[in-house]
């Protein structure tokens, strides 16, 4: 084909998926049902792959058309799909207005070492140690971080900027919302990403792309034997060079009329710039190109086609150390481990499926999931874990395990969830103001949900929280309620592996209906 | 005025006053421009929440007692929590609409709810049944989520609270009625009328670190009182409160209390809940302030059963 209506429904299609991402991060005020949340996602690749290890089943299945869509159409998926990808397109226009200079790409040649030992040591790292790789480098996940981190915070400060106004006129339609910043420490690697990502793309267009994303080079592995990609009609061809420096992924070699295909993003920029119409998309016959065996990158396919379907295995297979607990010992609450969010079933098991995109940050309506330090240890880094001092889990929410792309956060039934217990309340009777200021306050006891924490009596007509260990959930609203500076004097140690909660039992009162007042 | 508006508005009251007549039912309803009221306090038993407001209102000589036309009007009801309206920790929905009503049938000008929730507060006002009632009878209800929204207030003579930021709309509004719902508390043994006024304020949890019942007593303080206060009894939750964890601590009261003075009202919320006065220590600590009176026998109750 070589109409100009190929790159149109590109745009348009790419602008549709990017609001539709776009909206997904920045709904502040969780708008948007999880079912919708789980159609958006299905496609994603690198989640997808990881949920379907999770799940084996084929409705977690959506890399594999991805994988066929490949295979037929080359590195569409980048163009029309990866968030990050067509953010970058976007980036790449801005770019062009701001410097003509910007939007001249021209043929370059592959980062072939970097890309292909970046690739490897991706498969490398997941198939010995874990996803560490792929959290910082999956496509989505990268996109997601900057939405949570940078557009979302934006957006609501934005909105509140209006709420304020409208709150003058007695509107109270659009509701301010607190902006809850992160442990600035948490900013360092989207900051970094952002910059690297940023400068790249709003000066050499697809580069990121083409040289570090690993999820970019094995679909361009793929795209060597796709069935449609662009051609050059070599008669029509005045060798005007025009393609080649309005390719994004600086592919086009119109001297040789040859496209690196496994650079090429689909964005079909070329077919409408060739003034003679020499270039279209269609298939293509294989031309016999002098026969080089490249044995890396065949190891490449092949590895990755092992990261596909034969990880399961060898990952399950290995055994490893119980995670390390916390060590801080200036800190009188002594978390032993810190508490995963539910779904996540333990804390090894979570650790080994999230990629960090941090759509379950989001989703939160309490904002009780931050992303991670150093809590779950260097490699866990970003993974959302609950932050009780910030916030609490609501007891009647499922929120995060409905939109979890990867299956880290299994689906929960409301029931299910509130008798999984993430930690146990541990009471601190030392900090506590009942004994150190020997008046009343009960802040931990009133929100429990279970009364796993209640209250025995104390001195006088004082009462003192006491915990119920086999009933508590560890929804940490205890902790959060609690008044207590610095230290808090109730506090949740999370469980290593997620428990069962036993259901609290309650009686019916001997206060009967009265039939007179008591006055 | 002219005279199309004074057709528009007759045509308004006219069709108020046949709502008023239809749902309340009421002959007193219409002499209700006295000024002080007659009882320190009405006690309903045996309705529902609305009718028992309906007929406590009426012997408090009708909402506009309390509210003048073109009065901006807030109600505070209890719905801190995420639990269903039977569960008994938030203020009956039927209740806090049925006051709505009766304010806009007073001439409010604009009703305003709100409440500083404890837990997420969109699914409190939305699960507690609240924001939807509310809602139907044609009032504001506000978000109070942010502390944007609380503006700090001097409380002189206060023994440890001097000072809290309060929600905007409570210095905005001309009337303030609070509707509490009266419940067990875990640690003060009762939250009612007094500490109702937590959900007023922002920062909760200096309260609860500067010796709470003293805090309760000294919001007791503050200039702006409620002109009326309506305490749902309907159902009331007598154990593990003030969330409560399933109907077992529920019981059916089906009571209101409806008094200008919150001393009194909590003292008589005591009594209901079987729990001695001297125990909720805000309570003796109001009265002797002066705040209000919690010796029921001195005071000039209307007891009435459906």
């Amino acid at each position: 084909m070589r109409s100009p209506i190929l790159r149109r429904i590109r745009i348009v299609f790419s602008t549709i998926i990017f609001i539709c991402f776009f909206l997904l991060f920045i709904d502040f005020r969780h708008l948007i049902p999880s079912e919708y949340i789980n159609i958006l996602l299905y496609l994603q690749f690198i989640p997808s792959v990881i949920k379907f290890y999770d799940l084996k089943t084929l409705a977690a299945a959506g890399f594999l058309i991805v994988l066929v869509l490949t295979l037929l159409s080359g590195r569409t998926y980048c163009s029309f799909l990866c968030p990050l990808g067509i953010g970058q397109d976007l980036f790449s226009r801005i770019g062009g207005r701001l410097k003509r200079k910007f939007r001249r790409y021209g043929f370059k040649k592959p980062f072939t070492i970097l890309r292909y030992s970046l690739l490897a040591i991706t498969l490398i790292v997941t198939l010995i140690w874990g996803i560490y790789i792929i959290t910082l480098l999956d496509p989505y996940s990268v996109f997601g971080r900057f939405m949570t981190y940078f557009a979302k915070p934006a957006v609501i400060v934005i909105n509140n900027l209006i709420a304020g106004i409208f709150e003058k006129f007695d509107i109270y339609t659009l509701i301010n919302v607190p902006v809850n910043g992160f442990t600035l420490i948490a900013y360092s690697v989207p900051a970094a990403f952002f910059i690297l990502v940023g400068i790249l793309s709003l000066t050499k267009g697809r580069l990121y792309c083409n040289m570090i994303c690993p999820l970019g080079t094995f679909l361009g592995l793929l795209s060597k034997i796709s069935i449609l990609r662009i051609k050059f009609d070599e008669g029509a061809c005045t060798r005007c060079g025009r393609c080649s420096l309005g390719c994004k992924s600086s592919c086009i070699d119109f001297l040789k009329h040859d496209i690196d295909v496994t650079r090429c993003v689909d964005c079909f920029n070329c077919i409408n710039i060739c003034q003679e119409k020499a270039l279209s998309y269609g298939v293509v016959r294989l031309k016999n190109k002098p026969h080089e065996t490249d044995e890396n990158k065949r190891n490449i396919i092949a590895g990755s086609l092992l990261l596909l379907f034969g990880l399961p295995g060898i990952t399950k297979g290995q055994e490893k150390a119980a995670p390390k607990p916390k060590k801080d010992s200036t800190v009188k609450e002594t978390r032993t481990y810190p508490v995963c969010p539910p779904g996540g079933v333990g804390i090894e098991d979570f650790n080994k499926d999230c990629t960090a995109c941090s759509l379950c940050i989001n989703a939160c309506p309490n904002n009780v999931l931050q992303p991670a330090f150093l809590q779950y240890g260097v490699a866990g880094i970003m993974q959302p874990v609950m932050n009780y001092h910030k916030s609490f889990c609501t007891y009647n929410c499922t929120v995060c395990t409905e939109v979890c792309p990867t299956n880290a956060l299994h689906p929960l039934l409301l029931e299910a969830k509130k008798l999984t217990q993430l930690g146990k309340a541990i009471f601190i009777k030392d900090n506590c103001i009942v004994k150190t200021e020997k008046t009343a306050c009960g802040a931990c006891s009133e929100s429990c949900p279970t009364k796993a924490v209640h209250m025995i009596p104390y001195e006088g007509n004082l009462l003192i929280p006491e915990t119920t260990d086999d009933i508590c959930i560890g929804c940490g609203h205890c902790e959060f309620a609690c008044p207590t500076v610095p230290y808090k004097a109730i506090f949740v140690n999370g469980n290593a592996v997620h428990a069962a909660a036993k259901k609290p039992v309650n009686v019916e009162s001997d206060i009967k209906t009265p039939v007179d007042f008591p006055f | 005025m002219k005279r199309r508006d004074f057709f528009k508005k007759s045509v308004g009251a006219g069709m108020a006053a046949g709502a008023a007549f239809g749902l309340g039912g009421y002959d007193k309803l219409w002499s209700s421009a006295s000024s002080a009221t007659k009882y320190d306090m009405v006690a309903v038993m045996g309705g529902n929440p609305d009718a028992m407001f309906d007929l406590g209102i009426q012997e408090l000589g009708g909402m506009g007692t309390f509210v003048q036309k073109g009065q901006k009007v807030l109600i505070k009801p209890n719905m801190g929590w995420d639990v269903i309206p039977g569960l008994a920790a938030n203020t009956n929905p039927l209740l806090v609409k049925r006051i709505i009503e009766h304010c806009f049938k007073a001439g409010a000008k604009e009703v305003y709810v709100f409440d500083h929730t404890l837990d997420n507060w969109v699914n409190c006002y939305k699960n507690s049944g609240i924001e939807k009632a509310a809602k139907s009878a044609g009032a504001k209800v506000v978000p109070a989520n942010s502390e944007s929204y609380y503006q700090k207030i001097e409380i002189p003579g206060a023994v440890r609270l001097q000072s809290a930021k309060v929600h905007q709309l409570l210095l905005e509004t001309d009337v303030f009625i609070n509707v509490p719902v009266l419940k067990d508390h875990n640690s003060v043994r009762m939250t009612c009328c007094l500490k109702n006024t937590m959900g007023l304020v922002w920062d909760r949890g200096y309260w609860h670190s500067n010796n709470l019942n003293q805090c309760i007593a000294d919001y007791a303080l503050y200039e702006k009182k409620p002109a009326l206060n309506v305490i749902d009894c309907y159902n009331v939750l007598v154990k593990h409160g003030p969330m409560g964890v399933s109907k077992e601590d529920v019981v059916l009261m089906k009571s209101q209390l409806l008094t200008t003075d919150w001393v009194a009202g909590d003292a008589a919320a005591a009594k209901m809940l079987g729990v001695a006065v001297e125990k909720i220590e805000y309570i003796p600590m109001a009265h002797k302030m002066g705040l209000g009176n919690m010796n029921l026998d001195s005071l000039n109750i209307k007891r009435i059963k459906m």
